[in-house]
């Protein structure tokens, strides 16, 4: 296949970015989207040029390193997976692929499409733990918990951390990914000791950050790769509410 | 405390609230716009005077004032601080499956809001004292407004644009109070669904019958 | 020999870690604030050994080359965490676990540093409990497990097929905690690229800030490494593609011995190459091998699609092979027989590297409900990654590097060679001997950070508390930053034409040819040649854009390709003097009639510990003594 690419290109945080073209031939079906750029790379230090920088890291769609918003959708436009797990078979002979560093205040531009997502963990470090200390942890079976309940807060645990919820949104609102935590503790007898501190120390730190407002527009949801649902925004609400 | 009462979604769920109670006032108004449709002005006139001299209305007309204010000084604030987290947006523009009209609140919200000043001026304000007119016989004036064609095209478009407000805030309204169920949801969405069109459609069918058959 | 001291406690092995924790040296809760610990990696061993320490009021400063802890490679293990709970009622214990675990490292590994793994698991499962991990539970709401790695018992606790990300936000969330309370500071995107010694302890390190280029000096009274495995020496492995020996190497360099390095598990089901700028091979759990047939065309380069063939010519080689488990044959030897059958010219495929793996019979006898059930989520991450629907033809897998058992050598209290420098999780050689068993990776990096470290690490600085704030303007901190920064400038200044991954992928290729699953005297040899006259090449001909003062990624990755290189022709060089075959390590000359691993205990039953010499010099060999007290070294056998 020929496409064309046209890659943000950003020197460092504080320089003017521009879109670059880039037209590469012989792009395999078969190539992952991160394997194309790894081509385009090899061909731009061969001719002496800057390599398009990103991050990456499994390349198995787990780890939440890789992000980029590929023509108009974080993680490009397959449901359901990371940027590395996409396949060049979904794009065809001539096609014009642009490529976006997320966008969002508390994410900025560090280079070309590698962004800062200190945020999140800051996010995780107000209050998404369960304050038990190494050896104090009583015997596992003694706490027992619904099947139902376990596979939920399994169902929201999943979150990556990439950030594809605060890229979709329109608002660049965190809520989905604040709320996956939360809804985790929430179901979990184990979580709910501290469950008031830990939704308020949480959002505090959300809107600190300077995250926007959620409109429950469903884009996150739409885009998250791991099918993190809107619910867990709805409980998010509740526990709040009961934090009051 | 504090911080707990100026939080993005203490705020949001003000605005939630403010909505809904807006939501139930609409049907209210709408029964008492049908009585345009009888031929003598009487019913209207006096369901008029009795909403604006009922003691209980008369604070229901602070709540309802109140609640408009909070819904769009609100709705203002956050939508700032939406554009405010994300200073440099994207060229493509976003391709995500996402609830049509929760793009568009702000917007449909502004128009909404204009027409309601408007509102207020050819009623509301007349009541007050602040324009010109006789505020025991709004049926004339509604009569005589609907015979505008340019009146007329901005009503409607102005109730289509409220429908479209009203289908996202209505299950939107729900989701922010935490209320969302497995089996319940889907049956909020239809619900607004059908308010949001039923509503509209009844302030547009009195406007069209006003208008061209009357 | 004299260097290598173990520290093995006396008695029983059962009673040996008890005892160990009732006599070791404790450090005063008011002189902990005042020493300092660096940790190099946030995966389960280091998040964990972090937040450990952390709680007991240690000033930790934690560091990892991602931009978030969250994201260590423990987040992509699928299979499980095992514990000797007994919880199915089927005879386990921490006897039973341990021994199945030497032996399937088919004893070479350490007798009390693997008792000791078991006999934590249970405190291992407790705490990620506590912690909120969402393992899988039954109907009663107690905790579920499943059977594992060909073991008898049910010791495996699981959260669906992520039980590695779940662990890893475990203790990412407790690291989290201490991260607030102050105890640990985070230092992300920084990566080790030297080890500072003061009068022969180890006292910090010279880290690059990724961001900026900018090289930093740190200090400590302790330093834990817990930087994962080198399996990506392979350049294609299961690995994360930034994982990376580099640290675990600058210690070595610096005079802690690396033990075993020859010992990597290849693992047999992985999504195989599919085009050449590949840089990454995904595994598919093994557990498809429970229903899957692996077959090859019985014809050579038959290029038919695979629902073509008739049955009369298809060679399901490992029924065919091994008649007695079939498909279900440990990894290794599935491995092998695929290789074989592939450098025989029946692979699959263009690349001709591939094997069928067919779930067509299977479909037919229990329907496509009963097999979407056990394997649903992997068919569908195949059909994400391949395109290709494995419920209507078969599945392309191929063996792929996975997991390094060698690692620096360490006491039992996880000391290397170097006083004050410890090495937990995969970084270290000590639990696993010659091949690891499945889900026991988690299992000893989380034991190692939570449970073993605090306790022994306390040992060392007991004596430690006399020493004041280590001050980074000494002239060693001086003096290795300055090696550092030339070794950089050096990369940039060679102005070559070839990338870094470009040397990265051909040393890979090398190691899998001559060092991968199948190993003979003539073909390390010749891979010795081979990786220096590389290694040469890539001295003369690298091309690294950019500079060295920013975020550089081409930078990274040169450091990272240069460290393989040398650890390369150790790997090599270990392999070639273990005239022997165990676990994952198979001499073609010492093989049983049938193709089996020929162990040879007589001669081979010590830990391979080297210690580097300088440059261009040998390594010097020393060898710990395996002793086994409470077992009976027996041979592995699958017939």
């Amino acid at each position: 296949m020929k496409l064309t690419l046209k890659i943000w290109r950003q020197k460092n945080p504080k320089a003017k970015g521009n879109f670059e073209t880039y037209i590469m031939d012989n792009v395999s079906p078969k190539m992952a989207f991160l394997e194309m750029l790894d081509a385009l790379n090899k061909k731009l230090i061969e001719e002496h040029k800057d390599p398009v920088a990103f991050d990456n890291d499994c390349r198995e769609g787990i780890c939440g390193s890789c992000g980029m918003y590929i023509n108009g959708h974080p993680h490009g436009p397959v449901p359901a997976i990371t940027t590395c797990s996409l396949s060049m078979r979904y794009f065809k002979e001539g096609d014009t692929i642009w490529v976006e560093p997320w966008r969002a205040k508390p994410f900025p531009v560090i280079k070309d499409l590698i962004v800062d997502r200190s945020a999140f963990d800051k996010i995780q470090i107000a209050g998404g733990f369960i304050s038990v200390n190494t050896g104090a942890a009583p015997e596992a079976n003694s706490i027992l918990i619904q099947k139902k309940k376990s596979d939920d807060a399994f169902d929201s645990a999943i979150c990556i951390g990439c950030g594809a919820c605060v890229a979709a949104c329109k608002n660049a609102s965190a809520m989905l990914f604040v709320s996956a935590k939360i809804s985790q503790f929430a179901l979990l007898p184990q979580g709910r000791v501290e469950a008031r501190e830990r939704v308020r120390t949480m959002v505090e730190k959300m809107d600190e950050l300077g995250f926007g407002n959620c409109s429950n527009t469903g884009a996150c949801e739409a885009e998250c790769p791991k099918e993190i649902k809107l619910v867990n925004i709805a409980r998010l609400y509740r526990e709040y509410y009961k934090a009051f | 405390m504090s911080k707990v009462l100026f939080s993005s979604i203490t705020k949001k769920f003000v605005m939630a609230l403010a909505g809904l109670f807006l939501l139930t006032f609409l049907p209210l108004h709408l029964i008492i716009n049908l009585m345009l449709l009888k031929s003598e002005p009487g019913p209207f006139n006096s369901a008029a005077h009795f909403m604006a001299t009922f003691p209980l209305i008369k604070i229901m007309e602070i709540v309802l004032f109140g609640a408009i204010l909070i819904h769009i000084s609100w709705g203002i604030y956050l939508q700032i601080q939406n554009w405010f987290a994300r200073p440099v947006g994207y060229v493509r523009y976003n391709k995500s499956e996402t609830s049509f009209f929760s793009r568009f609140m702000i917007w449909t919200g502004a128009i909404i809001l204009t027409f309601l000043i408007l509102h207020w001026f050819n009623f509301y304000f007349i009541k007050l004292g602040i324009v010109k007119g006789n505020p025991e016989d709004f049926y004339s004036v509604a009569h005589s407004l609907f015979k505008i064609p340019a009146y007329d095209i901005i009503y409607l478009t102005c109730f289509a644009l409220l429908g479209f407000h009203l289908y996202h805030a209505f299950y939107s309204a729900f989701q922010t109070i935490g209320l969302n169920h497995r089996i319940w949801s889907p049956v909020v969405k239809l619900v607004a669904l059908v308010y949001a069109i039923i509503l509209p459609a009844g302030f547009a069918f009195i406007s069209v019958t006003l208008w061209l058959f009357r | 020999m004299g260097k290598l001291i173990s520290k093995i406690p006396d008695g029983p092995l059962a009673t040996k870690w008890t005892k160990y924790k009732a006599s070791v040296k404790l450090v005063n809760p008011a002189n902990k604030k005042k020493l300092e610990i660096i940790v190099i990696g946030t995966g389960l061993s280091g998040a964990s050994a972090s937040s450990a320490l952390g709680e007991l009021g240690y000033s930790v400063k934690t560091f990892c080359y991602q931009d978030s802890p969250r994201r260590a490679h423990s987040v992509a293990a699928q299979g499980g965490i095992n514990a000797a709970k007994n919880y199915q009622n089927d005879g386990d214990s921490t006897f039973r676990l341990f021994y199945d675990m030497i032996k399937g490292g088919d004893f070479r590994a350490r007798e009390a540093n693997v008792y000791r793994a078991a006999e934590v698991s249970n405190q291992v499962i407790d705490h990620f409990t506590a912690l909120g991990v969402p393992f899988a539970r039954d109907y009663g709401g107690t905790l579920d497990t499943r059977s594992f790695g060909g073991v008898q018992v049910s010791r495996t606790f699981y959260s669906k097929g992520q039980t590695g990300q779940q662990c890893l936000l475990g203790v990412y969330s407790s690291l989290n905690r201490q991260i607030k309370k102050g105890n640990v500071t985070m230092y992300p995107r920084r990566e080790m690229l030297d080890l500072v010694l003061i009068e022969g302890k180890a006292r910090g390190i010279i880290a690059r800030n990724l961001l900026t280029g900018e090289i930093e000096r740190h200090a400590a009274h302790a330093v834990v490494l817990a930087t994962g495995g080198y399996g990506t020496i392979y350049f294609l492995s299961t690995l994360a593609v930034n994982s990376n020996a580099s640290a675990a190497w600058k210690a070595h360099k610096k005079g802690a011995f690396f033990a075993n390095p020859s010992f990597v598990q290849i693992h047999p089901t992985c999504v195989p190459q599919l085009n050449e700028f590949q840089s990454k091979l995904t595994l598919m759990s093994e557990s498809l091998r429970n229903d899957g047939r692996v077959w090859v065309p019985k014809t050579k380069g038959d290029s038919r699609p695979a629902n073509d063939i008739p049955e009369e010519e298809r060679d399901y080689f490992l029924e065919r092979r091994y008649p007695a488990f079939g498909n279900l044959v440990p990894r290794d030897v599935a491995s092998r027989a695929a290789k074989e059958r592939c450098d025989a010219g029946f692979g699959i495929g263009e690349t001709g590297l591939a094997v069928n793996l067919d779930f067509r019979d299977s479909i037919k006898k229990q329907g496509k409900e009963a097999i979407e059930n056990k394997y649903g989520n992997l068919f569908d991450m195949y059909k994400t990654i391949t395109g290709i629907d494995s419920y209507e033809e078969p599945m392309r897998i191929y063996p792929a590097g996975h997991y390094t058992m060698g690692g620096l050598w360490v006491d039992y209290e996880l000391m290397t060679t170097i006083p004050g420098l410890y090495a937990i999780g995969e970084s270290n050689f000590s639990d696993h001997g010659a091949n690891r068993l499945g889900a026991s990776s988690l299992m000893q990096a989380s034991g190692d950070g939570y449970f073993i470290l605090p306790n022994t690490i306390s040992n060392y600085l007991a004596d430690e508390i006399r020493v004041p704030k280590i001050p980074t303007d000494k002239p060693e901190f001086a003096e290795a930053e300055k090696t550092v920064i030339e070794r950089l400038n050096k990369f940039i200044s060679i102005k070559g034409r070839k990338t870094a991954a470009s040397f990265h992928k051909r040393l890979g290729k090398i190691m899998w040819d001559y060092c991968g699953m199948v190993r003979n005297e003539e073909g390390l040899n010749k891979a010795l040649i081979l990786i220096k006259d590389l290694r040469d090449e890539f001295w003369r001909d690298l091309n690294i854009p950019g500079e060295f003062a920013e975020l550089n990624q081409e930078l990274e990755k040169a450091g990272r390709v240069a460290d393989y290189f040398e650890l390369a022709e150790l790997l090599v060089t270990d392999a070639l003097n273990r005239k022997e075959s165990c676990g994952a390590h198979f001499r073609e000359e010492y093989q049983t009639p049938e193709g089996e691993a020929l162990r040879n205990d007589e001669e081979f039953a010590y830990v391979a510990v080297w210690e580097y010499a300088g440059e261009g010099n040998p390594h010097n060999l020393h060898k710990e003594e395996l002793k086994f007290e409470e077992v009976e070294m027996k041979v592995r056998s699958y017939k």
